[in-house]
């Protein structure tokens, strides 16, 4: 099966920044492929060159097996794209907003004008469809960006932060809305740093940081390779730190919680009980949280 | 990198869009064009035309319809592209949204352009409805002014969508607006003759300033007699709406692409 996005040795340079430092991934159709990371980690980058909108400095990229420099335009009549800062068009209802992109690809009046009230319905802003953007919340606005990408039936959807600034309603539906994209079997490409969003929604995905491509896999691989199916917390207090010196298991510390990385963490947990007066302690499943933090560390980026 | 750039036919469809919101609120956008001709020649033609009275032989009246038309044609096309073009790019992203589709930078940025220059059509269309009705302009040489508008408001378009172009914020668009097209409004044989100016000042305003030769070609229309300088500012304005037609877009593709 050819990938839907092909890249190798993927290069941009702002200057002296190097926004994305040779990267390579590809994207099979029907997936679900994430990007995460840290602000600045060069995921939005990323999507802009796929995007055919942001020229790459080197490397190769491919989209739907073609070059993006060849044909842009002929890539982007097939690209759905939920960029991450909303910029529908505030002169128009959400209707119009629908029907003018849909011309912009070339949509003939009378199928875009179905097209639009298809996906207004599903979006639930079928009763929205002539009040003006400004009248809508953000978690409607995201819905109808997702709408408005979807106008021109795209054969790869692109999401940056599709759920950023949203509550946890508007997200949850949100996610709803993508479910059934993705089990309509379209290839969706997003970029969050939700981990919940990524663990949710991605059969694959890749953790960058700094421009480059720390690791790549499903949810599920990424927490068992690099935080454990599960894990120990418990109070950070001299004897604790002094009981798991003693049982030479491996752990960090944050802030007032000591984590413990171990094969066995109900046992390190019973003898933490048991022997060291530990105050609390915590069995949890990993999550990609933890895989994320591990890899990119706990200094604040901005 | 130095690239002409090659925008295409799909700009109309960003011309369209302008044209939609355009007419959503077209009662607003239609009372300029009506109110303000009536006011100047109330307020300069006739007011201040009684103590005028005559200039190079043609009653006050005359001698400024065709300067208010002219002063249309540019401010309708250069706020259009400088201010409103760049709310649309800078604070409603609406060029962003734009060249997520197969549409281009250039086929963008040669949309707006072209809506400027329709503006301007329409302005001057509206206002000379007026000017007929006031009897100031004489027909049927008068009508041609409709299609040159077209023509001079691309100019104004193509020159605003420069400073577009490289301008930091939405203040610093006031420097132009300022320091070009006010003193432009007032010295391009506007409201008085550029023969009473000093005589570099005339050879620069009949060189360099745009307005000075749109109102050169609308005043040859509007009174039915051709100046001399007709066919050399008739040139000079589709040499130069040619020029910054291309030269902005260049300008703007190396603001946006990046």
């Amino acid at each position: 099966m050819q990938p839907i996005i092909e890249a190798h040795g993927l290069r941009k340079e702002f200057g002296a920044l190097k926004a994305v430092d040779g990267i390579n991934f590809s994207v099979m159709p029907g997936e679900v492929f994430g990007f995460l990371g840290p602000n600045g980690a060069g995921k939005t980058t990323t999507m802009k060159m796929i995007e055919c909108v942001s020229p790459r400095t080197a490397g190769i990229l491919t989209v739907f097996g073609q070059d993006v420099d060849v044909d842009p335009r002929g890539i982007k009549r097939w690209l759905g794209v939920v960029p991450q800062e909303t910029n529908l068009d505030p002169d128009f209802t959400c209707l119009e907003n629908l029907l003018v992109y849909a011309r912009y690809f070339g949509i003939p009046p009378p199928s875009a004008r179905k097209k639009a009230e298809e996906l207004l319905s599903f979006v639930q802003l079928s009763e929205k469809q002539d009040v003006n953007i400004e009248k809508l919340s953000g978690g409607m606005k995201r819905r109808l960006i997702l709408a408005r990408a979807l106008v021109n039936s795209p054969r790869l959807l692109i999401l940056d932060e599709p759920t950023i600034g949203l509550d946890p309603q508007a997200r949850h539906l949100m996610w709803e809305k993508l479910k059934a994209l993705q089990a309509a079997g379209n290839t969706i490409v997003l970029t969050t740093h939700y981990l919940e969003e990524a663990e949710r929604l991605c059969n694959r995905l890749v953790i960058m940081d700094q421009g480059k491509i720390l690791v790549e896999g499903t949810p599920g691989d990424l927490v068992r390779q690099y935080a454990g199916e599960e894990m120990v917390e418990a109070d950070h207090t001299p004897p604790v730190v002094a009981c798991l010196q003693e049982m030479g298991v491996r752990f960090e510390v944050h802030g007032d919680m000591v984590q413990v990385f171990s094969d066995s963490p109900k046992e390190v947990a019973t003898r933490l009980l048991s022997t060291c007066n530990p105050g609390r302690v915590f069995v949890r499943r990993g999550s990609l949280e933890d895989v994320f933090l591990s890899l990119t560390g706990r200094a604040l980026r901005d | 990198m130095l690239m002409i750039p090659h925008p295409t036919w799909a700009g109309w469809k960003v011309w369209r869009r302008n044209w939609d919101v355009f007419f959503k609120t077209y009662k607003v956008n239609f009372l300029p064009p009506f109110v303000e001709p009536v006011l100047y020649l109330l307020a300069i033609g006739y007011g201040l035309g009684m103590f005028v009275g005559e200039i190079e032989g043609i009653p006050y009246v005359l001698y400024i319809a065709p300067a208010l038309l002219s002063i249309s044609m540019m401010n309708s096309s250069f706020f259009e592209c400088t201010y409103s073009s760049f709310v649309r790019m800078y604070y409603q992203k609406t060029f962003d949204a734009m060249i997520s589709t197969p549409l281009s930078i250039e086929d963008v940025i040669a949309g707006e352009l072209l809506w400027g220059a329709t503006r301007s059509l329409i302005y001057t269309t509206a206002m000379l409805a007026v000017l007929i009705a006031f009897g100031v302009v004489s027909l049927p040489a008068s009508l041609l002014v409709i299609p040159f508008s077209f023509l001079a408001g691309l100019l104004f378009a193509g020159i605003a969508m420069c400073f577009t172009a490289i301008t930091p914020g939405i203040d610093t668009l006031n420097y132009p607006a300022f320091l070009f097209i006010t003193p432009m409004f007032l010295f391009s044989g506007t409201f008085f003759p550029l023969s009473v100016l000093p005589d570099a000042l005339q050879v620069f305003a009949i060189t360099v300033l745009p307005l000075a030769q749109v109102v050169t070609v609308t005043r040859s229309l509007t009174l039915a007699s051709l100046s001399p300088l007709f066919l050399y500012s008739l040139v000079w304005i589709t040499l130069c709406a040619a020029i910054f037609f291309f030269l902005s877009i260049f300008l703007m593709k190396r603001r946006l692409v990046i």
